[in-house]
């Protein structure tokens, strides 16, 4: 079932949940901490959560973006849930790349090699 | 701000608020000015990218105990380099105190990046003695 949010676009499908940014500037500073709290909550109503992040429409990615990823990664962490990111940009994985997040975070090309590698 | 003859550079200085409306129209502004003299995308990525880090250190840290004061932006935008100011009325800090964000023990983190990424796509950053003016530099790629 798909639900649409004026952030987020979220579906949950085979056990894993599927999160979409609907705006491409939706990552800025302004909006970052409410899709960091409207992500917490998907993350709270899993007991072990699969979590897939599409950057589909996502073109620009702040450090404030960066932390609040990292937060999120943090919560799956503490609930030994899987988090997988994919469909990221160059000019974006650049940016994962010179903070070596890219090592932190579990990246795909695309959506089905990021749902392939669940456990 | 000038605007006549794309060999001119275009520039602006402005008071800005911390408001998220005022900060988006200073960079839309910026970016726009970019455009006009044709910037590749991969250099409007860079110059947004440091803008936004600057302008957020300034108004977040630097205003920290003053958040109702604005901060002082400058900008000029030529046909072969985007010069960026940002100064705050805060008491400054020293960039060097700014620990490694990638090392093991701060990668799980969620702050202290911002420096790092405007360092990284800048040509050159460079901060005045006391710490709460930042001068950023692209130069165009050729």
């Amino acid at each position: 079932m798909a639900q649409t949010d004026a952030r987020l676009r979220v579906r949950k499908e085979g056990g894993i949940t599927f999160v979409e940014f609907v705006d491409r500037n939706i990552l800025d500073e302004a909006n970052i901490q409410q899709i960091g709290e409207e992500i917490a909550s998907l993350i709270d109503a899993e007991t072990s959560p699969k979590l897939l992040i599409s950057f589909a429409n996502v073109d620009h990615l702040s450090s404030a973006a960066l932390g609040t990823l990292i937060t999120i990664h943090n919560k799956m962490k503490a609930k030994k849930g899987q988090l997988r990111l994919a469909n990221i940009d160059p000019q974006i994985y650049e940016v994962f790349v010179i903070t070596k997040l890219n090592k932190l975070f579990e990246i795909h090309d695309t959506m089905d090699q990021a749902m392939g590698s669940f456990r | 701000m000038s605007r006549r003859g794309s060999q001119r550079a275009d520039e602006r200085e402005v008071r800005l608020v911390n408001d998220p409306k005022a900060v988006r129209q200073a960079q839309e502004e910026l970016l726009e000015a970019v455009s006009r003299h044709h910037y590749p995308e991969a250099a409007a990525f860079a110059i947004r990218l440091a803008f936004e880090e600057a302008v957020c250190n300034a108004l977040r840290h630097g205003h920290r105990d003053i958040p109702e004061e604005p901060i002082d932006l400058k900008w000029s935008v030529g046909p072969g380099r985007v010069t960026i100011t940002v100064e705050d009325q805060g008491p400054g800090f020293k960039p060097g105190d700014i620990p490694d964000p990638t090392s093991p023990e701060r990668i799980e983190l969620p702050h202290g990046r911002g420096l790092m990424l405007m360092r990284a796509y800048m040509t050159d950053v460079r901060y005045n003695n006391r710490g709460n003016r930042v001068v950023m530099i692209y130069e165009k790629k050729d």
